[in-house]
């Protein structure tokens, strides 16, 4: 299934009036492969994953997935591939009830009524939020916040699932349970985060984004035991690699 | 600045109640919708000496909250907080017209005191109405009803989307406005200077918003149209509240009930 | 600045229902035609924007006391007119809705006084015309104030104008106009000052936005001005007229053709009606209308009691009867739900 392809050759971009946010990337991610983009604030991981689904379009190189290079005429196809979920659930959950916004999106796709109803509950199901149907998303915890946004995406049954700082506001255990979930998921992931302990869990695979470039690309254990790397790209080692604060062992 | 957040409260609470189930919450919002406009339009189509004749519409709002299961003194007390405006321009009435209207025994009532009476009493029977039609129904499905009666769609995805994040950006401004009055200890009122970088800065997160949210639309397939699932059915029961009401109203509005009350008993 | 239901009579009501209802149907045909699918959320997350401004009060120097700024004239700037216009209406019905400000038969005036003023007059005749197309700090400055200054006292004009037309109150016109217009120029100079330092702010950080906005709003020029008012006089007019006709001859006329029926009302006769009904209309048209001479005629239209002991006494027992009447069916609906909330689940 070609069409679970991320290829990124060459990306760069420039905000108006800005630096170049990003300096010649690129990376191939393969079906099923669950791939963590760390780096630090300002690195450039939004501005890429702005770029998976199109929200942004590259300024020089190209982005492909699948078998469309990512261009204007293909958006829509790309936006149907690529499931994007933001860091702001408030900014993804803008209709009134949790079901209208799951239905938003199989409702733009001109599904008929029952398919519609179909995709929203099965949705609503797997991300365990049925009984949120409908509750209005500014009432509803961060957690329940992040599942809903989750299955808002699910609806569409990306192929690709994009996840800008998915852990970031949680307590602990809605931490955990959102791991758990996205553990579940058989699509390919890419997971933007500072939360390298759920990198370490959820991805085998871990790209190091530093001043718009690539640093480092490979299995995740390898790259959070380069501590060199590490600080060189203003990031720290996973907590559980560390020593015990205790102890002193690791 | 705590009256912010009491005022978003406020605008979540009345919704919380359009989800108790009795009869009314399950009527059809267009029945409701349709009925609050009657109602008003009843209201206020009084001269402005009425006050007898306007009592039996009181039995509307009390019939709703009593079945709808509202808590009375919570909406008497979103009454009081909106009287202000209504009772300083009433208020000049009993002042300004003192022409007698009205003689009970010894007591002489004056035209102003009451026009004054039936300003109140009309401002009561209007609000609590449009209160009531809010905490019975819930905004969403007021603004779904509004969708089919042919108000423009601009209009409705508007309130839609206006509703949803003022809960989002009214934090974002009490939070502001709280970090301002923690520093500004004395200050009897925020200088507009203050105010004016204090919206900019509001303004410029409200923009940056809209943009994250017109991706995340995009991400979804937006294409400038925004498509609700949410289906209403009009059913027996919400046409014999519509029509009962109504039939109601236009009695109360051609018959002075009272008066004809009070002239059977009187000899 | 908001009007209250009470104080608004049917016909001005209406006529203002239907000149808002028309101006919004109008903003939205032209927002259907322009396409922009960036403008649902931008309206949405400014209307919230509008909203949660107006929830914080600034202090109105050398008044000592506090206000909330419109937002007439920032939404105008930054959406252009017809948006703009859309996004108060939103606001402020909400506001109605939730807060009782106002109140739904009032709705139709105060969307008119806090929407049209400010974008269809004061934005297009007075700020895009001192700002330009190329605006510099200055002349935002210049602009802001002065559209915002001009905006506000046209909307409380407004309401002076709704509140004397409608004649439910008995303030004297002048008295009012003395009350409102001068605390409302203090609150446009505060807020022009406020909309100016906003629109820099977003000038500075977000110039494309502005952009944007220049292009989507008609410019001062291509935009007719005239034809709009021109237009919306002739419907305010027409419905007034004919809603005021009614209110005079009907509302006490649909009470007298039942009473007719039933023979047992006094009423004034057709030719006061006709005389009350020319009075409406001139008190609306009127710049300033008479309100000694339309006074006996409110009194006289409506359906004063007369001062008749007997039939005062009738209408206090009557109204007792009717008190006592609703409290029992609320005690019985009480009851009855009492009763089913046991017998249930």
């Amino acid at each position: 299934m070609s069409h679970h392809i991320v290829e990124v050759k060459d990306l760069s971009y420039a905000y108006a009036g800005g630096p170049e946010a990003l300096r010649g990337v690129s990376f191939r991610i393969v079906h099923g492969e669950s791939v963590g983009i760390v780096g630090a604030n300002g690195a450039g991981k939004s501005t890429l994953l702005l770029h998976l689904n199109g929200c942004l379009t590259p300024q020089r190189g190209s982005v492909r997935i699948g078998d469309y290079p990512l261009t204007k005429e293909t958006l829509r196809g790309v936006r149907r591939a690529v499931g994007m979920i933001f860091q702001d659930p408030d900014d993804q959950l803008f209709m009134p009830t949790v079901y209208e916004d799951v239905a938003f999106g199989p409702l733009n796709l001109g599904l008929p009524a029952d398919e519609v109803e179909a995709r929203v509950m099965g949705a609503l199901e797997t991300v365990g939020a049925a009984h949120l149907r409908e509750r209005p998303p500014y009432r509803l915890s961060g957690g329940e916040k992040r599942a809903v946004a989750i299955a808002s995406v699910l609806a569409m049954t990306p192929d690709i699932l994009v996840l800008d700082e998915p852990s970031s506001n949680l307590d602990p255990k809605s931490r955990r349970q959102l791991i758990e979930l996205l553990r579940t998921f058989t699509h390919t992931k890419i997971v933007a985060s500072h939360d390298l302990d759920m990198i370490m869990d959820l991805c085998e695979r871990t790209i190091v984004i530093h001043d718009g470039r690539v640093t480092a690309d490979g299995p995740t254990l390898e790259i959070f035991n380069d501590q060199e790397l590490l600080r060189r790209s203003r990031l720290e080692r996973p907590l559980r690699m560390q020593a015990c604060p205790v102890c002193g062992r690791r | 600045m705590p009256n912010i957040e009491s005022a978003l409260l406020d605008l979540g609470g009345l919704d919380v109640l359009a989800r108790r189930p009795t009869p009314i919450q399950r009527l059809d919002p267009r029945a409701k919708v349709l009925v609050a406009l009657a109602f008003i339009v009843t209201v206020v189509s009084f001269g402005k000496y009425e006050v007898a004749g306007l009592l039996p519409l009181v039995a509307y709002p009390v019939a709703l909250v009593i079945v709808g299961d509202l808590p009375a003194g919570y909406l008497l007390g979103k009454l009081l907080v909106a009287s202000p405006f209504a009772l300083l321009i009433g208020m000049f009435n009993p002042l300004l017209d003192q022409s007698i209207l009205m003689e009970v025994g010894p007591a002489r009532v004056s035209g102003g005191w009451i026009s004054f009476a039936s300003i109140m009493l009309r401002f009561g029977l209007t609000v609590s109405a449009a209160l009531i039609l809010i905490a019975t129904t819930g905004f969403y499905p007021v603004c779904l009803a509004l969708r089919r009666l042919h108000v423009p769609r601009v209009l409705t995805v508007q309130f839609m989307l206006l509703y949803r994040y003022v809960f989002v950006l009214g934090e974002e401004a009490a939070r502001m406005a709280r970090a301002w009055s923690l520093r500004a200890v004395n200050a009897r009122g925020m200088p507009p200077s203050v105010f004016g970088s204090l919206v900019g800065q509001l303004l410029l997160r409200a923009l940056d918003r809209a943009q994250r949210l017109h991706m995340a639309m995009l991400a979804r397939g937006f294409d400038g149209e925004i498509r609700q699932a949410g289906a209403l059915r009009f059913t027996g029961a919400d046409a014999v509240f519509a029509l009962g009401w109504t039939a109601f109203f236009i009695v109360a509005r051609c018959y002075n009930l009272p008066h004809l009350m009070g002239g059977a008993v009187m000899p | 600045m908001h009007m209250a239901d009470a104080l608004v009579s049917p016909a001005v009501g209406g006529a203002m229902w239907a000149v808002t209802g028309g101006l919004i149907a109008c903003s939205a045909r032209k927002l259907n035609a322009e396409l922009d699918d960036r403008r649902v959320p931008l309206m949405g997350v400014l209307g919230a924007f509008i909203f949660a401004a107006q929830m914080v009060n600034f202090a109105i120097p050398m008044t000592g006391s506090s206000g909330h700024i419109g937002g007439g004239m920032i939404l105008s700037i930054l959406l252009g007119p017809w948006a703009a216009f859309v996004t108060i209406a939103s606001v402020v019905t909400v506001q109605a809705l939730f807060f009782a400000d106002g109140g739904l038969l009032a709705l139709g005036c105060n969307i008119f006084n806090m929407g049209f003023f400010p974008c269809f007059v004061a934005y297009p005749l007075i700020y895009r015309k001192i700002a330009g197309d190329r605006p510099t700090p200055t002349r935002i400055l210049a602009g802001s104030v002065a559209s915002v200054v001009v905006g506000l006292q046209l909307g409380a004009f407004g309401v002076v104008l709704e509140t004397a037309g409608s004649g439910v109150s008995e303030l004297p016109f002048t008295a009012f106009v003395l009350l409102m217009q001068p605390i409302h120029l203090a609150i446009g100079l505060a807020e022009g000052l406020i909309t100016s330092a906003v629109v820099n702010s977003v000038r500075k950080a977000r110039p494309e936005v502005l952009e944007a906005a220049l292009a989507a709003g008609p410019a001062g020029a291509s935009f007719s001005i005239r034809r709009l008012v021109v237009g919306l006089g002739a419907a305010t007019i027409l419905t007034a007229g004919v809603l005021s006709w009614f209110a005079s001859a009907a509302p006490d006329g649909l009470e007298w053709s039942m009473a007719r029926t039933a023979g047992a009302e006094e009423l004034a006769t057709p030719h006061n009606a006709i005389h009350a009904a020319a009075g409406h209309v001139q008190a609306l048209t009127a710049f300033l209308p008479d309100y000694d001479f339309r006074n006996p005629q409110t009194k006289a239209d409506g359906p004063a009691p007369a001062v008749n002991a007997a039939t005062s006494a009738a209408g206090l027992i009557g109204a007792a009867m009717t008190l006592g009447l609703v409290a029992a069916l609320g005690l019985a609906l009480k009851t009855r739900r009492a009763g089913s909330d046991v017998a249930g689940p």
